[in-house]
């Protein structure tokens, strides 16, 4: 057994190979879970209902729990690795452990874009809803959306860059905030507190709730992954958290929970007043439906409570990409897998400013030029690509360390049925993004591709070899 | 294992990789979008019908869209929004096309596996031969 104790209550200060300067530890639980789930929960604001646009509103909520099952195996895998190796970079530092460097890069580069795409969509949305509440309150021309989508960036980076704790716990004000607008809605409108607005069996009637039959199901797949992408960035603040053990899993699971509820209540609520191909239209359509749902309630505190809910979620989201994005880019540059440039740490505020700054300007031309179910995409293609890993990843985990050889903060239960469910729903999704989207697909492996040849054979030379092993483990098995 | 030192990397050649991996990233985003290849691809079928009666909507249906009417403009008006309610994807597919798609994806974690495991027993090695 290694003497290095991860479940350690004293164990701080981990910085980058040795040196003294590392992130600052003082995140717990609660701020772990704001992290997950306020990246996450715009998922039920927008981007969800691109599934029921390409299969209709059942095929949508089938999505929603198959997707459900998918990120409850991310979740458990994620748990039990993370909580071992508690290091920024996330998934990204896992893979440099388990698999490889090559494997490494790779997947240092699914966070940034999934991440930086998915705070693209956010700002999009916000854009978008500001417009909306422009227009509702008597604004008769058409407001410009692209000075709020650059204000809502700049902003969140600049938060970001002054320190993650008055982040996270912005994040967890609003988050908060966010989800009790969807449980208000919920109680609202569906019969609870007050008369049922709900019209699901009018509103499925005929062909609308299976429109393109059980292919539209397996279609609807791809957006599914929009109700949670992203609860596994809790990873990344596995430097910052002050028992990494226990506030890693406790706040990832919780996490999934409280997203299933949100994504079911959801799905609920807006099929249940809004005609599906309304709905199911993201872009001429319903761009926030939630937001759509309290405008068909005709109850102005509703309408009012959901503009901010969607406000909010898209904030949270927002910042925690940021701050996610930045800290994969932040430990690339810090193996020099990216110019070490990239691997400063802010000598005040402790945190990667230099890849907070670079990232700015990528977020905000996709932002101001590309369509939202195009963005949301290139964001769910490169989580998928991620999500593949993380079984391989589990597999080999297990092989090279087996159970009792390190002390492991989390062991999740029945492997390798998780890792064999994961990749089984992953190959699935691959198909589903196939039908419609299928050139992004090609185009986004093709990139991978190319930028590996280019790590392999080039970018690789500058990289120390042992000095990316910072795990004090004991050899792998097998090696 | 003999321990390896990187050479150290120049300013400019520093700049050089990031525009590199830049131009790779906006190329992979913006030329599919360019070229009109990105996003979903849906239609509104020939001679699609543009009343609700045509276009299948029942009655409450035709209620919320109307409710919808009265915030966004247009929407009282089923000609309006015939496009988006009868839009629909294709999801006619080429056999040859899923199995290029399938060999591609299976073809990228191959040469990353390989590759990932030739570079790993190098790092391994430095690190615990001493």
């Amino acid at each position: 057994m290694a003497e290095f104790d991860i479940t350690s209550k004293e164990r701080d200060g981990m910085g980058p190979h040795g040196t003294n300067v590392g992130l600052l530890r003082v995140l717990g639980p609660a701020h772990v879970w704001a992290l997950g789930v306020g990246i996450v929960l715009v998922g039920e604001y927008m981007g969800w209902n691109f599934a029921v646009g390409k299969g209709g509103a059942y095929a949508a909520l089938v999505a929603c729990w198959f997707a459900g099952i998918l990120y409850t195996c991310v979740a458990m895998i994620d748990s039990e690795v993370t909580s071992t190796v508690a290091a920024a970079g996330g998934q990204y530092t896992q893979a440099k452990h388990i698999v490889g460097p090559l494997m490494a890069f790779n997947v240092g580069l699914y966070l940034v874009f999934a991440y930086t795409m998915l705070e693209a969509a956010n700002a999009i949305t916000a854009g978008y809803l500001i417009s909306e509440v422009a227009r509702l309150t008597g604004y008769a021309g058409t407001l410009d959306q692209r000075p709020f989508i650059i204000l809502s960036i700049m902003f969140l980076a600049w938060l970001n860059y002054r320190g993650v704790l008055a982040t996270l716990t912005f994040n967890l004000v609003i988050t908060a905030i966010a989800f009790a607008a969807i449980i208000i809605l919920f109680l609202s409108t569906s019969g609870i507190i007050a008369p049922s607005m709900m019209h699901h069996a009018d509103l499925f009637a005929g062909s609308a709730a299976l429109p393109y039959g059980w292919i539209g199901v397996l279609a609807a797949m791809h957006f599914g992954l929009w109700y949670y992408l992203g609860i596994e960035g809790t990873t990344q603040a596995a430097e910052e958290v002050r028992s990494p053990a226990r506030a890693l899993p406790f706040g990832t699971l919780a996490g999934i929970m409280t997203l299933l509820i949100a994504a079911t209540l959801t799905w609920y609520v807006c099929t249940g007043l809004i005609p599906w191909e309304y709905l199911g239209d993201g872009l001429n359509g319903s761009v926030a439906p939630l937001f759509t749902a309290a405008l068909l309630t005709n109850s102005q505190p509703l309408v009012w409570l959901l503009g901010v809910g969607t406000l909010f979620a898209t904030l949270a989201s927002a910042n925690g990409c940021i701050n996610d994005a930045s800290r994969a880019w932040f430990a690339l540059g810090r193996d020099k897998y990216l110019p070490g440039w990239f691997g400063a740490v802010h000598p005040k505020f402790r945190t990667p400013y230099r890849s907070i700054i670079f990232l700015v300007p990528i977020a905000l031309a996709f932002a101001l030029k590309a369509p939202l179910d195009q963005v949301v995409t290139f964001s769910i293609l490169s989580g998928l690509l991620e999500y593949t890993f993380m079984p391989l990843n589990m597999i080999l985990f297990r092989k090279k360390w087996p159970m009792g050889s390190i002390k492991r903060g989390y062991e999740h239960p029945f492997h390798p049925l998780p890792s064999i469910v994961l990749l089984s729903l992953c190959a699935i999704t691959f198909f589903a993004v196939f039908l419609g989207y299928g050139t992004q697909l090609v185009a986004m492996i093709a990139f991978y591709i190319v930028a590996s040849l280019w790590f392999h054979f080039w970018r690789y030379r500058f990289v120390s070899r042992a000095a990316q092993f910072t795990m004090p483990w004991p050899r792998p098995k097998g090696y | 294992m003999a321990h390896y030192v990187p050479p150290k990397q120049g300013k400019l050649s520093q700049l050089f990789d990031v525009i590199v991996l830049m131009a790779l990233t906006f190329g992979a985003l913006y030329i599919p979008m360019f070229m009109g290849l990105a996003g979903g691809v849906k239609t509104v079928p020939e001679g699609a019908g543009q009343t609700w009666e045509a276009m299948g909507q029942n009655a409450t249906q035709i209620a919320q869209y109307n409710a919808l009417g009265l915030t966004k403009p247009g929407f009282t008006d089923p000609a309006a929004i015939s496009d988006i309610i009868n839009a629909r994807y294709d999801y006619s597919f080429s056999v040859t096309a899923l199995l290029v798609m399938v060999v591609i994806i299976v073809a990228y974690y191959v040469l990353m596996l390989k590759f990932s495991e030739t570079e790993y027993r190098e790092v391994i090695a430095e690190k615990f031969d001493k």
